[in-house]
């Protein structure tokens, strides 16, 4: 049985407060959300938090070990720079999901918009459509997982993030290459899709990563500065 | 930050309602813009009477307009003061730079008012009476000034052509080398505000005979800068934003209206919500809803 609390009689602070406590209940479902920002931010136990409508910003920001299902969709930052766990968006997000993330999975069944995985660090997002313009933008870790389409810039000035894409590029950003999909990245693929309850054929995606290019200044750009 | 919102009705079951979905709306983006606000609202019969001339003034009391122009009607609502007349738009702007040469007329046109102050956006749609305000398209703004002073004339919306509205979340960074273009065209500016350029530049292109979409894709060539835009005209309402999209926007639209806000608290307030077509407007698109 899980622990109600509706957001038109509980301020987010206090719902926040509840989920840090130690020893509180496990098992959570959040009503009336209305768009408030930082819904079930910083959670450090393996709880199971379900949210009932549209969040606003940085929803399940910082997580850790928990699962944080949002019915609906998620206004700008979701899930960032989280540690952990799962982070799942049934509807859409907005710009910047899992900006700066080290770890965890978050999967967003609809599009993603702006600069999804923005210096990702380490988490994995598998997005079941659309990401928009500059998506894995300086990603350092982890991996992007796009079943749609991908926005102008996909990848610019990456580091060592994998990103994966079923759909068409628009444009790949400054040092951003496709690469070859060997037989560890479609086992990779195919663990990330299963994780993130997807059926979509690996075969049928494409790899890109870094050229790296951009790690060492080159001294024939010496006269630009 | 800034809040935007806007609401423009198909239904018109709710024109009765406009004020009060408006307030609601502008409640949610208080924390985006705490230091000013402003909205304009189109068809409400008190503040424009239709086929009468309207324009909204700072600096001026309704006795003051009323003594000073003979046979027109004017409305307090705040520091804003909204005077009609029967009477040519012109003519009455005509009339008002005559009597009243130390007035900043901040809206003109017909069917629409503009009313802006500072302080509390909550506290302001009170003192403008706005819930009770009727019609069919409202937009509003929250201010969180960074191009120039919190007055009543730096916040939005920038109304600078008959009926026309812009309202700006972001910051025009080549607005100082468009001004002087714009000056040197004969454009006559009102203060150094980044947004009343954006305006300025909107209402020459429409004035030089381009319709709305043309008139926003060639801000968006002419502009550079961060910037999401809501313009409205006495028949259009319409939503761009720049390349790098980073200002928040957020469109909702049901059969009985269209709205636009900078976060989706704003548009949670409005009946039928749960079955609205909700989408972040792309960069460089324009969108164009007409009446």
């Amino acid at each position: 049985m899980a622990t109600l609390i509706d957001l038109v009689e509980t301020p987010v602070r206090e719902l926040n407060q509840a989920l840090h406590t130690p020893g509180g209940a496990d098992v959570w479902r959040i009503l009336n959300p209305r768009g408030a920002h930082a819904v079930a931010c910083g959670i450090r136990e393996g709880l199971a938090v379900d949210i009932e409508g549209h969040v606003g910003y940085y929803c399940a920001g910082m997580n850790q070990r928990a699962t944080v299902t949002v019915h609906g969709n998620a206004g700008t930052g979701v899930a960032e720079n989280m540690m952990s766990g799962t982070v799942r968006v049934r509807g859409n997000a907005s710009q910047s999901a899992g900006a700066t993330g080290h770890g965890g999975l978050l999967a967003i069944d609809g599009d993603a918009s702006a600069r999804c995985g923005i210096s990702m660090k380490g988490v994995d997002i598998v997005v079941g459509g659309d990401v928009g313009h500059m998506s894995a933008f300086m990603g350092q870790a982890g991996r992007l997982v796009v079943c749609g389409d991908a926005g102008d810039a996909l990848g610019d000035s990456l580091y060592e993030a994998r990103i994966y894409v079923r759909g068409s590029v628009k444009s790949l950003g400054a040092d951003c290459v496709e690469k070859e999909m060997r037989d560890e990245h479609l086992a990779e693929l195919a663990e990330l899709l299963k994780a993130a309850e997807r059926d979509e054929d690996p075969a049928d995606f494409r790899r890109y990563g870094s050229a790296r290019t951009l790690y060492h200044f080159k001294v024939d750009n010496l006269t630009a500065y | 930050m800034c809040g935007i919102v806007g609401l423009h009705l198909r239904e018109p079951s709710l024109e009765p309602r406009l004020g009060e979905l408006l307030t609601a709306m502008l409640g949610q983006v208080v924390e985006r813009g705490p230091d000013s606000a402003g909205v304009a609202v189109y068809g409400d019969p008190r503040l424009s009477p239709p086929g009468r001339a309207v324009v909204s003034l700072l600096g001026v009391t309704p006795a003051e307009a009323e003594a000073a122009l003979p046979g027109a009607v004017a409305v307090a609502a705040d520091v804003t003061t909204v005077v009609h007349a029967d009477l040519p738009v012109a003519d009455l702007l005509a009339a008002v730079a005559d009597a009243l040469p130390h007035v900043t007329v901040i809206g003109s046109g017909t069917n629409m008012a503009v009313l802006k102050g500072t302080g509390n956006p909550v506290e302001l749609a009170d003192a403008f009476g706005l819930a009770a305000v009727t019609g069919w398209q409202g937009v509003g703004h929250t201010r969180m000034a960074t191009e120039s002073a919190v007055t009543p004339e730096g916040a939005h919306p920038f109304s600078v052509g008959p009926g026309q509205c812009l309202v700006h979340n972001g910051s025009f960074a080549n607005h100082a080398t468009i001004r002087r273009e714009l000056r040197a065209q004969g454009v006559e500016f009102a203060s150094e505000n980044d947004s009343e350029v954006g305006a300025r530049f909107v209402s020459h292109q429409l004035e030089q005979g381009a319709d709305l979409e043309k008139a926003l894709q060639l801000l968006c060539e002419r502009f550079d800068g961060f910037y999401t835009l809501l313009v409205s005209t006495g028949d259009s309402f319409a939503v761009v934003r720049d390349a790098i999209a980073c200002k928040p926007a957020l469109v909702a639209e049901t059969d009985a209206w269209v709205a636009m806000a900078s976060e989706y608290r704003a548009l949670d307030v409005l009946p039928g919500i749960e079955n609205a077509r909700i989408f972040e407007p792309e960069p460089e698109e324009v969108y164009v809803w007409r009446r």
